[in-house]
């Protein structure tokens, strides 16, 4: 059993790399989605093109092939990058294109009528979007934001593929080197469950701090 | 009292009614897809009027309202605000559609009350009032909170400051939102059947406010309504709209005691019949 402790560690090493991986491609996709989701509805035509553009492709294709092109095709256009970076970029740019659509979604979800008082007090398109619909539209997005980072985190077995020692990637070391199945695969499903119920618990109280003073009205 | 801002010229301005129009609206055409709505409507309003628009649901009331405050288009004719066109500018000496720093810029003399208040669920009562004029003319905050105490004191709701909007009854929502349009000092407030929507015990708290600032304020008030007593009372002239024209307009004397016209008679008698006061 003492050997299995060496095995454990190196199961952990790919949990720190997956957390890494779901941290930044959160993080990515969330800056992500609400420019995208904003250009979507933007006033300018040619931004809301790029945004629908951007959208329907990430969601059309399927993460395998993003990644693919952005760690093997890319690099054919002079722009190399890391098997992480890769990552990062697919996984935030696949996940922000599902997260733009729930920007989207949110803002257009504020009624009306709040966007029609902010004319009338003649706020500015940003101070519209910044004082009166963001701060409405938030706590419709969060939980399937939640949602969203947990499909993330599950994505994050694909960089195995391209060879980044991600917890999947390392459980199969593991079972390679030890024969063993069960065992580093109980592991994995373990972490990954314990991490999908960390998410969800940050998420819920997130959405408990913004949801706040705004009781009563939904 | 905060009356008294508003009241600069006070009772100079009901005395002023042949200046120039502070409204002028010439041949005016709004359609929704095929539906003609508003059909070459021209009428002016002077400084200091407070003008009551009655008329058939479907005549267009509202929708002149909302193109004056530009959350309409307008599908042909003019609109002019204090001397310069709404939906036009000029450039390079031709005229062309406003855009929307020019549509900002105009909305500065407009401010609007609507029927459901559309007050903003998560900012409190007095953050509701602040906003805008710290956003839009720079007033730093405790200038702009002691205006808004001053305001929340003139429609009664002093000890409301820190409520929720969620927190309060319609009749002190609608009294929030007339505090919110107030402090930005509009020259021209539009108002929207601003009772329709609140039960019948709550609607004479918030008449009681419009009637002080009619009685009170040199601003210019259009004020769509069927509380036919309110406008008779509020009102220095009345505008009966039938399909989106003017069929009749006078002194509130003259439309409710001497219409002229057939069509203003059966108005009022059906909304009599109705069970509105006149
Ligand atoms: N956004 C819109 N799209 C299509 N038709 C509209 C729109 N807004 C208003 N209309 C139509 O325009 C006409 C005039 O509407 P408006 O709301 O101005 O009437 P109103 O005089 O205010 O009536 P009410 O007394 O019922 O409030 C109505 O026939 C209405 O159905
Ligand atoms: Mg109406």
């Amino acid at each position: 059993m003492g050997d299995w402790t060496g095995y454990l560690l190196l199961i952990l090493d790919g949990a720190w790399v997956t957390v890494r991986l779901t941290v930044m491609g959160c993080a990515l996709a969330l800056v992500v989605a609400f420019i995208a989701g904003l250009g979507r509805i933007a006033p300018w035509a040619p931004v809301r093109w790029l945004a629908t553009a951007y959208i329907e492709i990430f969601r059309g294709t399927s993460i395998f092939v993003q990644l693919f092109w952005i760690y093997f095709v890319l690099p054919l256009t002079g722009v190399a990058l890391t098997p992480m970076q890769a990552g990062v970029l697919a996984l935030g740019l696949n996940v922000g294109a599902y997260g733009a659509e729930v920007v989207r979604g949110a803002i257009l979800a504020v009624p009306r009528d709040q966007y029609e008082a902010t004319v009338a007090l003649n706020l500015t398109g940003w101070q519209r979007l910044r004082h009166v619909i963001l701060p409405q539209a938030l706590p419709l997005m969060l939980p399937t934001f939640g949602n969203n980072a947990i499909e993330l985190l599950k994505a994050t077995a694909v960089v195995s593929l391209i060879s980044l020692s991600d917890m999947t990637f390392q459980a199969q070391i593991v079972r390679s080197q030890t024969g063993n199945t069960i065992l580093p695969f109980v592991t994995i499903l373990v972490i990954y469950f314990a991490l999908s119920l960390l998410i969800a618990a940050i998420m819920g109280r997130i959405e408990r701090r913004v949801t706040r003073g705004l009781d009563g009205v939904r | 009292m905060i009356v008294h801002q508003f009241n600069a010229a006070g009772s100079k301005a009901r005395q002023d009614l042949d200046d120039a129009p502070i409204i002028r609206i010439h041949d005016l055409r709004k359609s929704f897809g095929s539906l003609t709505v508003i059909d070459g409507l021209s009428f002016e309003v002077h400084r200091g009027e407070k003008l009551a628009l009655i008329g058939p649901s479907g005549s267009g009331k509202t929708t002149i309202l909302r193109m004056l405050m530009t959350l309409e288009t307008i599908s042909g004719g003019r609109i002019e605000v204090c001397g310069e066109p709404l939906y036009h500018m000029s450039r390079n000496g031709a005229e062309v559609p406003a855009d929307e720093a020019h549509l900002h810029e105009m909305r500065r003399h407009i401010g609007m009350v609507f029927q459901h208040f559309n007050l903003f669920p998560h900012k409190s009562v007095i953050d509701n009032i602040t906003l805008a004029p710290m956003l839009t003319q720079g007033v730093a905050r405790a200038d702009a909170e002691r205006q808004a105490r001053e305001l929340l004191e003139m429609v009664g709701l002093a000890d409301k400051e820190a409520s929720m909007p969620s927190q309060l009854s319609g009749g002190q929502k609608q009294r929030v939102a007339i505090a919110r349009a107030l402090a930005l000092k509009p020259e021209i407030m539009l108002f929207d059947e601003v009772t329709s929507a609140l039960d019948p015990e709550l609607v004479e708290e918030v008449l009681e406010v419009m009637k002080r600032l009619a009685a009170e304020t040199d601003m210019t008030m259009l004020l769509v309504t069927h509380e036919m007593g309110f406008a008779r009372e509020f009102a220095d002239r009345v505008l009966f709209f039938d399909r989106g024209r003017i069929c009749e307009q006078g002194t509130p004397e003259q439309i409710f005691t001497n219409p002229a016209q057939d069509r203003t008679r059966t108005f009022l008698r059906k909304i009599i019949a109705a069970g509105h006061r006149v």
